[in-house]
């Protein structure tokens, strides 16, 4: 009788033993409802936000962002520049992997650079500097210029079309041919035969990756994966992805509907807060080439309309989440500064007329206006913007579209006085913060008129393109809020877009997800699952 | 019979090449372009035309058409714009779970709906009959979403019975599966339900009114097999025709249940794909929609003969 005891009380002891090592080994999954669909995997091929944020999981990079949007190293363990601010010595970090297990190395870096630089406009700006980029050896390489370029580990650490280090065979692709082949040396890999386009994408904790020491601050910091899988539920119907978020079918939703907030604020177990302090910007853009927008008056006469106020009400309707700001760098940004806008601050629809009627605008002929009705936010800001002109008089061809045939139209540099149904005068969208919180990196605002290397709009301005160029020659915080000032100056004469207000985008995300990390989106490392 | 289904298998090839043609055409005569969608809000017009030529998109319109055709007489329907996966592979990843609600929600439909509909005819005037009907009409005029909606708010989120969204296959979990597509079905199935019990209604109403009915009634058979065995037969017809249109209407009518519910299935890929103009998605999904639409249609000819022994081609 003894013996069965001690012999059931050892199978008992045995079994617990094993229930709690089947725990201890189950694993972890982060499901997260992402901003949108990942259609296309490489991120320099596309400025898709989405595949972006693919890229911050699975690669790494040279520098990143902290909270305070200072560049710091991350791939790069020590770096020196000469005196002469010519040469930029960079060394990389000991044990960077990649995920086929192959060392990351100067050639790959250097590779990778060159190849991002090609698609991006702090990229482009900097390559303008460059005069070659060797490997020193396999962990160190140096930057050689011909002249200083001042913002180099801004531009390196560019927080939203961010500098993936890929392997040297895969960052020799002609950067308009996407690579397919996803081998990164970031924190997660991406499983690509589980990824389901349009509703699935996985990625599996990286356990040989190598976090730096520090903790975790923005996009830099030490990224520790503490969860074994990330999902990413792509859920369309936004009431289904917040039903799923409070029903814990999901951990986090990266962009609740701002109507449906006060709803996920109320819930005990989750938490609603804005990570991306910077947020969003309402645009909208003339067309610089045709009647009447080429015209400076015609486009004062847009900015004349513009009460920030009614149009954050209509693209957001929440307070909360609205700032009404002049400044052409973004408000709470490192360039804030809101001169020089203050006679622009308050409309004037009579003066507005005024300015249009002396541009030659007639009153009869149609503006045509694109509407993209499946973009909400984007057509609520533009439906504002039609009421006015009509308030004023203005004939409004308003055309609807989806984004879609939107975003091919806005291409096209047909005269829209001669072809409306080609053309156009004027479309809506909207800016993250953080791209344009850069006279480098604020696309609309480059002014050099050729439809090849401008944004959408083309406008022509010698000046604004004068004074970004001379933004790369500044070196301290002193110089360049002097050229600050004199773009916003310039920005007020010359109006090359209309911004409709400054608002931020919350993250949700269950009370069970510990250590989400403050960086601009929602990122998977740190976060630790509890249940 | 052998004649019909191979004059019909020949008739499919020409139904298909003409709808390869019309789709291709629409397709690329509709505004919008998939190289801006994929270069993004930040692109320039020079990056489209790029990204534009490294597709091939650039080419004119009888040279990517005649590319098309050849590649799909080969069996390839071509490689996602966006994705770079085959079309074929993206296809068959969706086509379980569009399969499994169709099939779900027509067997939803006809054990509810034929029922209804023939106690609806049996009892005609009564409160019965009145109540189906006004079921049928509410069947009809509430969206496919609204009931979603509300099927999710009692039974997902208040008494949290089966999950809000997803689908689970039934090789890996049975259970999963039927607690998964169990939401989907029934708001996709409410419409499929008044339309099928309306049409049965009609038919038997028609059906109970002939002499060898009453006649059936005369001779002393119980209302069971009176109503199923001779009624129902005779007016089966038009019901299996609705059934099989409501099939086909299915396949294509599954986007707004698979996009509120976040079931991965051929209804939001084809949606998908439309709105960011992945033209080979689309033009191979619609291909083989066009393919399985003419089989259906087949399938139904052939049961018509099955169930009336007096119709014959």
């Amino acid at each position: 009788m003894r013996r069965a005891r001690m012999g059931v009380t050892a199978l008992l002891g045995a079994a617990a033993v094993f229930a709690s090592m089947s725990l201890a080994m189950a694993e972890t999954t982060l499901k997260v409802v992402p901003q949108a669909d990942l259609k296309n995997v490489d991120p320099v091929w596309t400025t898709a936000a989405i595949t972006q944020n693919h890229g911050y999981m699975v690669y790494d990079m040279l520098f990143s962002m902290d909270s305070k949007l200072q560049p710091q190293p991350q791939m790069v363990d020590s770096w020196k520049t000469s005196d002469d601010g010519l040469t930029w010595s960079f060394t990389l970090r000991d044990g960077l992997l990649f995920h086929d297990g192959s060392p990351v190395e100067s050639k790959d870096a250097i590779a990778s650079i060159k190849r991002w630089s090609v698609k991006r406009a702090d990229g482009q700006a900097l390559m303008t500097r460059v005069k070659e980029i060797v490997a020193v050896d396999a962990k160190t390489f140096e930057i050689r210029l011909e002249k200083p370029f001042g913002p180099m580990l801004s531009v390196l650490a560019n927080p939203t079309l961010p500098l993936p280090v890929m392997r040297e065979e895969e960052a020799q692709t002609d950067p308009n041919t996407q690579v397919t082949t996803i081998i990164g040396s970031g924190p997660f890999v991406f499983d690509d035969k589980a990824w389901v386009p349009g509703d699935r994408v996985v990625y599996r904790k990286f356990k040989d990756y190598k976090p730096r020491s520090e903790p975790v601050d923005g996009f830099s910091g030490g990224k520790v994966a503490k969860v074994d899988t990330v999902e990413w539920i792509y859920i369309p119907d936004t009431n289904t992805a917040t039903q799923a978020l409070m029903s814990g079918e999901v951990d986090a939703y990266e962009i609740p509907p701002l109507d449906l907030m006060p709803m996920l604020k109320a819930d005990p177990n989750i938490t609603v807060k804005v990570l991306d302090t910077l947020g969003k910007m309402g645009h909208i853009r003339p067309n610089h080439l045709y009647p009447p927008f080429n015209d400076v008056r015609a486009r004062q006469a847009l900015q004349l309309l513009v009460d920030q106020r009614e149009f954050l009400a209509a693209q957001v309707g929440n307070p909360e989440f609205e700032t009404v700001c002049y400044a052409v760098f973004m408000c709470n940004s490192a360039l804030e500064s809101e001169a020089h806008a203050e006679p622009w601050m308050k409309p004037n629809p009579e003066k507005a007329k005024e300015l249009l009627a002396a541009a030659g605008y007639n009153f009869k002929d149609p503006i045509v206006v694109m509407l993209p009705t499946d973009q909400q936010i984007i057509y609520n800001n533009i439906l504002v913007m039609v009421g006015k002109l009509k308030e004023i008089g203005v004939n409004v061809d308003a055309q609807a579209m989806d984004w879609s045939s939107l975003t091919s139209r806005r291409a096209k540099t047909d005269d829209p006085n001669t072809d409306p149904k080609v053309g156009w005068h004027i479309f809506p969208t909207w800016w993250t913060g953080v791209p344009m919180s850069s006279p480098l990196t604020n696309a609309p605002l480059v002014s050099t008129g050729d439809p090849k290397t401008a944004w959408f709009g083309w406008p022509k301005d010698d000046e604004i393109e004068r004074l970004r160029a001379a933004f790369m020659d500044a070196g301290t915080k002193e110089e360049q809020m002097k050229i600050v000032d004199a773009l916003q100056k310039r920005f007020y004469e010359f109006i090359p877009y209309l911004n409709t207000g400054q608002f931020v985008t919350p993250v949700a995300w269950r009370n069970t997800l510990k250590g989400v990390p403050n960086a601009l989106l929602f990122v998977a490392w740190n976060i630790e699952k509890t249940e | 019979m052998i004649a019909l289904i191979l004059k019909r298998l020949v008739a499919t090839a020409f139904v298909m090449a003409f709808v390869a043609f019309f789709v291709f055409g629409l397709l690329h005569l509709a505004p919008g372009d998939p190289a801006a969608v994929i270069a993004g809000d930040i692109a320039t017009k020079e990056d489209i035309e790029r990204i534009r030529a490294t597709l091939g998109l650039d080419l004119p319109f009888h040279t990517q058409f005649l590319n098309w055709l050849g590649a799909i007489m080969q069996g390839d329907l071509g490689t996602s714009i966006f994705s770079g996966r085959p079309v074929s592979e993206l296809i068959l990843q969706r086509v379980e779970p569009t399969l499994a609600l169709t099939t779900t929600t027509i067997l939803l439909s006809v054990v509810v709906a034929i029922p209804l509909g023939i106690a609806a005819a049996w009892r005609a005037g009564s409160w019965i009959d009145r109540t189906m009907m006004g079921f049928a009409v509410l069947g009809f005029s509430v969206p496919v979403f609204v009931f979603a909606y509300l099927l999710i708010m009692v039974f997902a989120a208040q008494l949290k019975l089966v999950p809000v969204m997803g689908y689970v296959s039934p090789f890996k979990d049975l259970g999963g599966f039927l607690r998964a597509i169990a939401l989907p079905t029934v708001a996709l199935g409410v419409t499929y339900v008044a339309l099928i019990a309306r049409i049965t209604r009609a038919s038997m109403l028609e059906a109970i009114n002939q002499d060898y009915i009453r006649t059936a009634h005369a001779k002393g058979l119980g209302i069971v097999p009176i109503l199923f065995r001779h009624a129902l037969r005779n007016a089966s017809v038009p019901i299996v025709t609705t059934v099989g249109i409501g099939i086909a209407l299915l396949i294509g009518g599954v986007v707004v249940t698979e996009s509120v519910f976040a079931i991965p299935g051929l209804g939001r890929l084809t949606a998908d794909s439309i709105l960011r103009r992945d033209y080979p998605i689309v033009q191979g999904v619609i291909l083989i929609f066009s393919g399985i639409y003419v089989l259906i249609n087949l399938t139904i000819d052939i049961i018509y003969i099955l169930v009336d022994p007096r119709i014959r081609y």
